[in-house]
């Protein structure tokens, strides 16, 4: 029961987290390069462009969502189990997403990345 | 790539490490928190290590929202991953702590991954969608006159 339980909040987490990931990307994409628009237009704009921007929202929900979920599932579980669990899952569930939500060209050289960083992220914490 | 853009990456992260870190620090002076007592989520944020943690993350949220605006996620995801490194290597030589054999070999594989994606190109997402950012842009609802100052601002660079 109680790995039900740990397990099933690490999926909640690396859900949130991917949602979140994904929805401010495409915000700031739809913002477009901060810089250029921050020596152009000044500091208020670029601020003015995100707050006016509903993605930017629903992803500070869903990080929200993700951080609170992570805290409930290290009062369940092993903090050596659920941190690095969701942290590798979420690299590679953020790989897929992107590719089909964000249109990113995921190419080989960026799967291994993904891949690499996962399994060291989970090695890190064993 | 400029030198202005590395530092961006380089603040995502550190202030991950350094946010998460201090988080972590003050959670267990805290102790767990549960559904039945949710007061104990108020109590959590009061402590100093918590507070200073939450700042620091706000910080790594702009510095990431900042490097999203002009690479890939799956670009900016592994090249701030250094930031797991950055805390094994202040774990030895500042806490003194062991690092086994697995966690030097983490952070090998991390290393690797984050010089994988350093070698490619940091935007694709606009140029594999057929349309290019100006398009995107005007799609999603900006002004002739914007579009005509990102025109410009392109020239010029």
């Amino acid at each position: 029961m109680k790995h039900l339980y740990t397990w099933g909040g690490i999926l909640v987490v690396v859900f949130f987290s991917v949602v979140g990931d994904i929805l401010i990307a495409r915000a700031m994409k739809q913002v477009g390069d901060v810089h250029a628009l921050w020596e152009r237009s000044g500091l208020w704009t670029v601020v003015g462009r995100v707050l006016s921007n509903p993605n930017f929202f629903l992803g500070v929900g869903a990080m929200a969502a993700a951080f609170f979920s992570l805290l409930f599932s290290l009062s369940w579980g092993d903090v050596s189990l659920v941190a690095p669990a969701a942290a590798s899952l979420t690299f590679i569930a953020n790989a897929f997403a992107a590719k089909i939500f964000l249109h990113e060209k995921v190419d080989r050289r960026r799967w291994i990345a993904a891949l690499l960083v996962a399994a060291g992220v989970a090695l890190l914490a064993g | 790539m400029t030198f202005r853009k590395y530092l961006v990456l380089a603040g995502v992260t550190v202030f991950a490490a350094a946010g998460d870190s201090m988080l972590s620090h003050g959670m267990k002076q805290t102790g767990s928190i549960s559904i039945q007592h949710l007061q104990s989520v108020i109590l959590a944020v009061l402590n100093p290590w918590v507070a200073v943690g939450i700042v620091l993350l706000l910080a790594f949220f702009a510095s990431y929202m900042n490097a999203l605006s002009w690479a890939d996620l799956t670009y900016v995801l592994p090249a701030t991953s250094l930031g797991y490194v950055l805390l094994a290597l202040v774990a030895k030589f500042a806490l003194h702590e062991q690092i086994s054999l697995m966690r030097w070999l983490g952070i090998v594989l991390i290393s690797g991954g984050v010089g994988f994606v350093a070698g490619g190109e940091a935007l694709t997402s606009h140029g594999h969608q057929g349309g290019s950012p100006l398009a995107k842009r005007g799609n999603d609802g900006a002004s002739e006159a914007d579009m005509a100052s990102v025109i410009s601002s392109g020239v010029e660079r």
